[in-house]
């Protein structure tokens, strides 16, 4: 499955080379990693709508290998309780030209942050939180509404 | 007709519920008009009705508040996404 929904860390070495870029010959491998930021908050939860979020992310991905030419592709969310450091987020994309996985990469977290069910609840020491939805996330979805 | 709702979020926090069956009453065909019909409850149902970017999803895929409902659809709603 290239998408996982699951409360389990993962390796980011190990699931760039399960991408099997080095046999089949791709020229590029670009990923990200998601972190829950640190600061003052104490741990940070992550729901989502079961079902819904899987589909969410295949159809994500779907819509980058219509853009870009791709070879592998893999995004892993992590839901529950997470402390500061932990990673969140995984997208990895491997193709025969950086450019492609690069701007691929970049679209699927961009397309991920407003389309897909996750809601984000911060616990600080003031109390919890449900995070606000940013403006600046809309914007970056729009860039690539208008551009291709 | 009855549908599934489902809560996410702030929402399902307030409400104390993540689901119900509701049986709509006829005129009630749009997620505009459930959320209406669950807002008439008064609080705290209310809050659907003032949650600022209300979104919808229909049987799992993001929808319009204008998007016809049939028998036994599950109708979601929640604040926007915060994921990443």
């Amino acid at each position: 499955m290239p998408v996982s929904v699951q409360e389990a860390d993962f390796d980011v070495g190990a699931e760039i080379e399960a991408l099997g870029a080095r046999t089949d010959n791709a020229g590029a491998v670009a990923s990200f990693v998601g972190l829950v930021r640190g600061g003052e908050i104490l741990a940070m939860t992550l729901e989502h709508y079961p079902g819904m979020t899987e589909k969410a992310l295949a159809e994500i991905v779907v819509e980058a290998r219509r853009r870009w030419q791709l070879l592998g592709v893999r995004v892993i969310h992590r839901v529950g309780r997470l402390s500061p450091g932990e990673r969140i987020v995984f997208v990895a994309v491997s193709s025969s030209h950086r450019h492609d996985a690069f701007a691929a990469c970049e679209f699927i977290m961009d397309y991920l942050k407003t389309q897909a069910p996750f809601w984000k609840r911060e616990d600080t020491v003031a109390g919890g939180r449900w995070v606000d939805a940013r403006e600046s996330d809309d914007a970056a979805l729009a860039r690539w509404r208008g551009g291709a | 007709m009855t549908v599934k709702v489902l809560y996410f979020a702030s929402l399902r926090e307030a409400f104390g519920v993540a689901e119900e069956a509701l049986v709509l009453p006829p005129g009630v065909t749009t997620p505009a008009g459930l959320r209406d019909h669950i807002v008439a409850r008064g609080e705290p149902w209310a809050q659907l009705g003032r949650t600022k970017n209300l979104r919808c999803a229909v049987n799992q895929a993001m929808a319009g508040f204008d998007a016809a409902l049939g028998p036994g659809d599950e109708v979601a709603f929640f604040p926007p996404v915060t994921g990443g």
